[in-house]
């Protein structure tokens, strides 16, 4: 459990692990196994995607390279622990090992060992063989290290294999683009030269659902990453926005104004049952199933005045408002149920200045607490363990996409390229 | 007046016939009974027109010639002399009627002239619907984070719904746009809602619902990209764009 900085209120627990007295964990570079000459840039790369993950993963405190002993481990037997456990590394833990490329494959040996159990120190062996490739490299250190983050993050899956979906100009329209959680291998999946908005993954990964002009009026259209089409889904009328996935994969929420004003609606996958959850005068759009439970549902509604964060049940009964005051967008609900994400200014309004910031909500006492400081952000996204956040901001000068811990530390930026919002993290 | 030379003129004629009479009389001896006075001479009138076919805006000549008439009018001009010309430019299709009065009766004679329309300018000049809609129809512009049609929208709405009502082919589209503040998604709900709000006002003018489209396009395509109040009144309208 976790005490975050107070600003405005006492404190708030994200419950992800976030905070607990961290595990010091040293990271060797891998030792090349082989002579082969195409095995020292295929290490440079593992080495730093292995770094990148432990570092970002919320949980560890890295131990500073230049505590390390000289001599590099490559096996069990070249580790020494009492050097990695002692001062001045002092490591609790110690993740090491080899990589080589023999013939047409890349193979990689590695350990976790517990620095501080000197008789029984292994923790984790894992072996790994891939077609030789930067990919491969890069592959095989999101895996080994999620193996780590998973024994030692408390049973929570790591999320270095998970992609963020967002929307990019890079093309010269608003498309559809994918990346890995640690913005490498950027890639448009729509050709639409249209205007396209609000990508939302499927919780199997499968199915993007997402709104697009391609055919005139904003509709909401799924595509089948599998297939590489469009699945089957109805035209309602009107402007159809903000899809979201119900947590079993078989139904969206979107708002719809087929009749007459922007309404939640809730539709089966293929288009049938559509049922309307909210009627009343004014915006209601960007709704989130609680992901946890899939019994609320959390939007936003502008019939107090300015936009405002409201959540009721499923069947759209029970309505509450969240945020007291402001202008207040774009929920995320945590993966454990616990939290909302939302973006809000609140001070804004006519006349005012003001900056539109990322908040973090308990929804049992409305505590809340603010995580971004800088530009405007918008469109925060949890990450499938509930200790990332993703979102847009334009703090370095025009809309780019940014990470950080769900606490609000170690905020850094993923795209450059273009302009690139409306970031959604997978499930999984 | 009329009537004194009238009775001179008989008396002047009665006195010759006795002078004719006495001449005869010296070589015949009974006269032969005084025949009766000859009637006065019937006026003549003739009038034309030339040309007698002209376009819109142009002139024509009368001329009439008129013999023993002591009162000549040409009907709707006036008393005329006995003969005369005169310039004409009749607006429309014209029969003029010359009356021609004397001791031996009245005569009239007519002449028409025919008034062409200019023929009708080339077709390319004629503004189509489009171009009249480009130029009559106004924006409806709304304050920050509304979609009420406030006083200004509504004069320009009003004029729109007369001109739309007298052009009841148009038909066209209502694109709901809002300035770059705020969330994308939410600016798409908020433009749907002026649009719809303009559409709303318009029906309620009377014009029908059938002819009017509406888009939301939220924040997306902006009237104008600097960041400022200025720029921002002008990306919160209800624009209208004709349907073809």
């Amino acid at each position: 459990m976790l005490t975050l900085p107070a600003f405005s209120q006492d404190w708030i627990r994200t419950g992800t692990g976030l905070g607990v007295e961290k595990v010091r964990l040293a990271v060797p570079d891998f030792k090349v196994a082989t002579a082969d000459a195409t095995t020292p840039p295929l290490q440079q790369v593992f080495d730093d995607v292995l770094w990148n993950d432990l570092a970002n993963a919320g949980i560890f405190d890295m131990v500073s390279k230049s505590f390390y002993p000289l001599q590099t481990p490559g096996t069990p037997q070249e580790l020494t622990i009492p050097a990695w456990g002692n001062p001045p590394p002092n490591a609790s833990m110690v993740a090491f090992g080899n990589l080589g490329v023999t013939g047409t494959d890349l193979q990689v040996q590695g350990w976790l060992y517990d620095a501080k159990n000197v008789s029984a120190p292994q923790v984790l062996g894992k072996q790994y063989k891939e077609p030789s490739s930067k990919d491969s490299a890069r592959d095989i250190a999101h895996k080994f290290a999620a193996e780590i983050i998973f024994r030692l993050g408390g049973g929570i899956p790591a999320i270095t294999e998970s992609k963020i979906f967002y929307i990019s100009t890079r093309s010269g329209h608003k498309e559809v683009w994918e990346m890995d959680y640690d913005g490498a291998n950027q890639r448009q999946i729509t050709r639409l030269g249209s205007i396209s908005l609000s990508p939302r993954i499927s919780p199997d990964g499968n199915r993007l659902a997402f709104t697009t002009f391609a055919h005139g009026s904003p509709d909401i259209v799924i595509w089948s990453l599998e297939l590489n089409r469009f699945l089957t889904f109805p035209r309602f009328g009107g402007t159809n926005a903000s899809p979201a996935w119900s947590p079993d994969g078989t139904k969206l929420l979107f708002s719809s104004s087929r009749n007459g004003d922007p309404e939640i609606y809730v539709v089966d996958d293929n288009g049938a049952h559509l049922k309307r959850l909210t009627a009343y005068k004014g915006v209601d759009i960007s709704p989130v199933w609680n992901p946890k439970t899939a019994a609320q549902i959390a939007w936003v509604s502008d019939r107090s005045g300015l936009p405002q964060i409201y959540i009721m049940d499923a069947d759209g009964a029970n309505v509450q408002r969240m945020t007291d005051t402001g202008y207040a967008v774009s929920p995320s609900w945590s993966p454990n149920g616990q939290f909302l994400l939302f973006s809000w200014s609140r001070k804004w309004g006519p006349g005012e200045p003001g900056g539109q910031d990322i908040y973090i909500m308990d929804t049992a006492s409305r505590q809340w607490v603010q995580l971004t400081r800088e530009g405007r952000n918008d469109f925060p996204s949890w990450s499938p363990d509930g200790r990332h956040i993703v979102f847009q901001s334009t703090r370095s000068g025009s809309e780019q996409i940014w990470t950080m811990l769900a606490d609000g530390s170690q905020q850094h930026q993923l795209t450059f390229t273009g302009s690139n919002t409306m970031p959604n993290w997978s499930w999984k | 007046m009329k009537q004194s030379r009238m009775k001179w003129i008989t008396i002047v004629a009665a006195l010759a016939s006795l002078m004719v009479l006495a001449t005869a009389g010296c070589k015949k001896k009974e006269a032969p009974p005084p025949p009766p006075p000859p009637p006065p001479p019937q006026p003549t009138a003739s009038l034309t027109a030339n040309p007698n076919s002209i376009q819109q805006g142009e002139s024509t000549t009368l001329t009439w010639q008129t013999t023993n008439a002591t009162d000549v009018t040409l009907e709707g001009i006036g008393a005329v002399q006995a003969n005369g010309s005169q310039q004409v430019t009749p607006t429309q299709s014209t029969t003029y009627r010359l009356i021609a009065k004397g001791a031996g009766g009245t005569q009239e004679a007519t002449a028409r002239v025919t008034v062409t329309q200019p023929p009708p300018p080339p077709v390319a000049a004629a503004p189509s619907d489009e171009q009249l809609f480009n130029q009559n129809i106004r924006d409806a512009f709304f304050d920050y984070d509304k979609s009420d049609i406030r006083p200004d929208a509504q004069q320009a709405l009003m004029a729109d719904a007369a001109f739309l009502q007298q052009h009841p082919n148009i038909r066209f589209t209502v694109e709901g746009h809002c300035d770059e503040r705020g969330s994308t998604e939410y600016n798409l709900g908020l433009g749907d809602r002026r649009a719809t709000a303009v559409k709303d006002f318009l029906v309620q003018q009377g014009v029908s619902a059938d002819r009017i489209r509406t888009i939301s396009y939220g924040k997306e395509k902006p009237f104008c990209t600097e960041h400022g109040e200025p720029c921002w009144q002008q990306n919160r309208r209800g624009h209208f764009v004709y349907q073809r």
